[in-house]
């Protein structure tokens, strides 16, 4: 299929948009000046002075803390929760399980904060990264949930059934079974609930107390002074870490595809 | 008894952090504000019976009384609506384009889209401050090619809000419609085109009609985080800028009157069910369809 | 009594293995199986079969434990195994989609159930050698399974479920998966490996070639009932109804009044083979006298001559054959104001007055261009349609009351010299026991 002039234009401007910005914020960091529209020449200096900031460094380390655990919590939770809703049958309060699962994927950020934040203060709970943690786990085991099921939904079940019926418990044939299949599953679940709290700046502010920032609440709390070079370095280490991370993926996803699509040229040759 | 562990677990996780806090909210929307610790009144210190009678709807009644409030939901719902048109105005060409595209081109075309997913929504609303603000990017480039001799001011109005909402959410609305076009069978529109349709029309007939669905969810996808939105606002809007996120926020952060903020959560809660109901139903529809 | 035959449904002294015992199963509305009694001995090789939706399914799941009946028991070796979980009973599947468990090699497939009863390594790893000796997939151990054929993973599929040694293996639409050609191939295979392992096999199909080759008995099922339970040959030569006799193979079935037959006049005895049971008086006195006083006003006087057939003529088609020809006792069916009654001899007199039909396999019909000497039943009608099917060819005959007769003969001459077509006029023609009476 050829493309038309027009869709090339749509095309090209549509990328052009969804790039331009962050390819000037990645220039721009290696600006020499402080002021960030006027290119005083290339300098890493602003990466340097990024790594020598404790502020920045603390927050980065809290983030991470706060994302490694809200999302395993949230991938074993959401992992749990998307086999009872799939593979659950009937229980009591069915409708409201799965109600709280979806209702949290359209939930505006300040809603959600602002009610775990009066839970916690209503049981009076300091806040601190634990409260981060609990708060990031119980919306992004929903994500969890919603990638998990969908893949369980498309499960032969059978697979199961043979399990059982070769004599191992429902825990076995979870664990040696239904667990490795849909591991692909599972990790974009953790992967995306770990960038979801990496991410996260509302729910973060209402839940965390004084003695934990996050790396979001630390940017907006610069970025809300207008634009500043350090800041222009952290993105693009953080954009770098993303497209290195989402390459490499699409990569070994294209050669596990290429190698599946051989296996079963081979075994059609066999036959 | 392992089964029931396992319904157990994540409900009673999400009845404790995800149902109960509304509760919480409710209840503090039905308080008075008060010079305490916690800042409102009655609590369960009064005893179950007293924090009941004296709950009541003033915080509602203030709400409607005060224009601001009003105003903010209001303008919340036209940033949302406006900004969703024209994330689609932008979006369906590309989402068109992407699955008219060669192939092996697609894959690639696809992550491009997915990667500013991935990216910090944050950075990216910030990349927009050094493009938009009076010395930015944008009016140098457009003082230099000689259309505009003094610089535009975009940044902190409701156009950078706009631009902010589009640019953020283009992929949510990309995503749909391009999962919509690609399952299109091709020969439709020859068929069309073979039975006397202009180009033009038979997209208008037929290819429009048919990624309909695409169209509805990738509407509902940027309409409803639109409408709570916080950062763009924030960052991008002016004082002008009324959003109900940012209201919110303000509201407890800055006066912190929390049984107004927790009304105010509730009303927004109320108006948001609407579409949420209505693309739920859509999203049904779309399933058994598709049996 | 020689004790060749594998016949234990014969023999009241065998215990079966598996009891059905009025099962019913429902799912809410919907009742897929609808009291239910049938037994199924050891080193059986049993076959369920019926159109989709029959039920065969869920009794196979109910013997695996996936379902439990609503009423009634299923006993295993005289045990209610109601209640114990498909991971605690002697019960192996092969499931229809196979079930190969994709992440694990098809060494590790066929050692899952076996790890999970034992931790000697050693018996472990010489069962699984065992079993692949068995089904011929040494070479492919390593291998997963998208990595090898269809067939291939069938013969995994049966080698993991045949490790644990089951009581009993269930096969649900085993070969359903395989081109025509691997699954002939295939079903020798099962009944070669069913017979070396002396396993009792269930198999659940929808196939009744499938059936007939492999199974010692067949279970046909419509719509949560049993309707014949027998071996493939008497599944087919005599069916029970006729939901059987049309499931089973390709059949002609006429509908018609039965009568007991008269005795043929000056039919000579010797060309009798068996039945000689005594005749009664045609018609009887009670008949008589009901007509001729009860009757008669109603219907019209009875003629004595009624039961004479005409004489012979070659070119009408009202007369079937030369009376003399004729062999005593069975049935005739009258079925047809402008045909003869069709002759069954071999049906029991008692079905006087009944509605049957007459249920006729194409090979047992003859085609010929002429009216054969000496048939039972011979009729004249034009050829509509021929099936060329290589080895055999099926006509369609259409009688001249519009009814329509399957015919079927070997090809054993060139299809050029095939001296019947299309539009030919044709004497299709039976002997008096080439038919199935059926009373339902």
């Amino acid at each position: 299929m050829r493309l038309s002039p027009f869709n090339v234009v749509s095309l090209t401007l549509g990328f052009v948009f969804l790039y331009l910005p962050m390819l000037i914020l990645v220039i721009y960091s290696f600006n020499a000046s402080k002021l960030v529209t006027v290119w005083a020449g290339f300098s890493t200096k602003w990466y340097g002075e990024l790594l020598s900031n404790d502020a920045f460094l603390d927050a980065a380390w809290v983030t991470l803390q706060v994302a490694v655990l809200s999302s395993t919590l949230a991938t074993v939770l959401g992992t749990m929760a998307a086999y009872v809703l799939v593979r659950g049958g009937r229980f009591f309060g069915r409708t409201l399980f799965s109600g709280m699962i979806y209702a949290p994927l359209v939930m505006p950020e300040v809603i959600t904060g602002l009610s775990l934040l009066l839970l916690f203060i209503g049981i009076g709970m300091d806040r601190g990264v634990l409260t981060i943690v609990l708060a990031h786990t119980t919306f992004s085991m929903c994500f969890v949930s919603v990638v998990v099921s969908s893949r369980l939904m498309t499960f032969d079940q059978s697979l199961e059934e043979a399990a059982l019926d070769l004599g191992a418990s429902a825990f076995e044939a979870f664990r040696l079974v239904t667990l490795p299949i849909i591991a692909p599953a599972v990790i974009s679940g953790w992967l995306l609930a770990f960038t979801l709290s990496l991410d996260d700046l509302v729910i973060a502010s209402f839940t965390s107390g004084p003695s934990a920032t996050t790396l979001p609440m630390k940017i907006w709390s610069s970025v809300r002074l207008g634009v500043s070079p350090e800041i222009n370095a952290l993105s693009t280490i953080l954009i770098g870490l993303v497209t290195v991370g989402v390459i490499a993926a699409s990569i070994a996803s294209k050669q596990s595809a290429l190698r599946a699509k051989r296996d079963e040229q081979a075994a059609a040759r066999a036959q | 008894m392992r089964r029931r562990l396992l319904i157990a677990v994540p409900y009673v996780w999400l009845l404790a952090l995800f149902l109960i806090p509304f509760a919480v909210v409710f209840k503090i929307s039905l308080s008075d504000i008060a010079l305490a610790i916690p800042p409102y009144t009655p609590t369960a210190k009064d005893g179950i019976w007293n924090m009941l009678t004296g709950l009541d709807f003033e915080n509602f009644v203030f709400l409607s009384e005060d224009d601001l409030y009003w105003k903010a939901y209001l303008s919340s719902l036209q940033i949302a609506f406006i900004s969703t048109l024209l994330t689609l105005c932008v979006g369906y060409p590309m989402a068109y384009a992407m699955a008219r595209a060669p192939e092996q081109w697609r894959p690639t075309l696809l992550m491009l889209v997915i990667l500013p997913f991935w990216t910090s929504f944050l950075i990216r609303v910030y990349a927009w401050v050094g493009i938009l603000s009076g010395e930015g990017f944008l009016n140098q480039f457009l003082l230099w090619i000689g259309v505009i001799s003094t610089p535009l001011t975009i940044l902190n109005t409701n156009t950078a809000v706009y631009i902010g909402i589009v640019y953020t959410y283009l992929p949510f609305m990309i995503l749909p419609i391009y999962s919509a076009l690609d399952r299109l069978d091709g020969s439709l529109i020859e068929a069309a085109e073979d039975l006397g349709c202009s180009r033009i029309k038979a997209f208008w007939l037929v290819t429009i009609p048919l990624s309909k669905n695409g169209i509805i969810a990738g509407c509902f996808l940027v309409f409803i985080p639109a409408l709570g939105e916080f950062v763009i606002p924030s960052l991008l809007g002016g004082s002008g800028t009324l959003m109900i996120g940012k209201v919110l926020f303000e509201e407890f952060f800055s006066n912190r009157d929390w049984p107004v903020a927790s009304a105010v959560a509730v009303i927004l809660l109320l108006i948001l069910i609407i579409p949420i109901v209505l693309f739920q139903r859509n999203e049904q529809r779309q399933a058994e369809a598709e049996k | 009594m020689a004790e060749t035959v594998f016949a234990p449904w014969d023999d009241p002294e065998q215990k079966p293995l598996i009891r059905f015992r009025n099962v019913t199963k429902r799912f809410g509305d919907f009742t897929a199986i609808d009291d239910l009694t049938l037994d199924i001995f050891e080193q059986e090789f049993f076959a369920l079969l019926g159109p989709s939706g029959c039920g065969k399914t869920t009794m196979m799941r109910m013997l695996a434990g996936f379902e439990n009946p609503t009423s009634g028991a299923i006993e295993l070796a005289g045990q209610d195994i109601a209640g114990i979980p498909p991971n605690k009973r002697a019960v192996n599947m092969m499931f229809q989609s196979y079930a190969l468990f994709p992440h694990l090699s098809i060494w590790d497939n066929i050692a899952f159930g076996l790890r999970r009863e034992s931790s000697d390594k050693a018996a472990i790893a010489s069962r699984v050698e065992e079993m692949l000796k068995l089904t011929r997939l040494e070479k492919f151990a390593r291998r997963k399974p998208h990595q090898i054929s269809g067939g291939q993973r069938q013969r995994v599929a049966l080698a993991r479920s045949l490790a644990k040694a089951p009581k009993l293996l269930l096969l649900d639409e085993p070969l359903g998966a395989l081109d025509a050609k691997l699954r002939e191939a295939t079903q020798f295979e099962l009944m070669d490996i069913q017979e070396k392992t002396g396993t009792t096999f269930v198999i659940v199909t929808h196939d009744q070639e499938e059936a007939m080759t492999v199974a010692s008995r067949v279970a046909v099922m419509d719509e949560g009932r049993v309707m014949q339970v027998a071996t493939p040959q008497r599944i087919y030569e005599a069916p029970n109804s006729s939901y059987v006799a049309d499931f089973i193979g390709d059949v002609t079935l006429i509908e018609g009044t039965a009568r007991a037959r008269a005795q043929a006049p000056e039919a000579p005895n010797t060309a009798v083979p068996q039945s000689s049971a005594p005749r009664g008086p045609s018609p009887n006195a009670l008949g008589v006298w009901l007509h001729d006083k009860v009757l008669a006003p109603v219907i019209g006087t009875r003629t004595d001559t009624q039961l004479q057939l005409p004489p012979p003529d070659k070119s009408d088609t009202t007369l079937s054959v030369l009376s003399r020809d004729i062999p005593e006792g069975g049935i005739d069916i009258a079925w047809s104001d402008s045909q003869p009654p069709l002759i069954a001899l071999d049906a029991d007199a008692a079905l006087d007055g009944a509605q049957v039909t007459l249920a006729l396999r194409p090979e047992k019909v003859s085609i010929s261009k002429t009216r054969p000497d000496g048939a039972v039943n011979a009729l004249k009608g034009t050829v509509i349609d021929i099936a060329y099917l290589g080895n055999l060819s099926t006509y369609h005959v259409e009688l001249a009351g519009g009814v329509m007769i399957k015919a079927q003969t070997a090809n054993t001459r060139r299809v050029s010299r095939r001296e019947i077509t299309w539009e030919d006029e044709v004497w299709v023609s039976w002997s008096g026991t080439a038919g199935v009476v059926l009373s339902t």
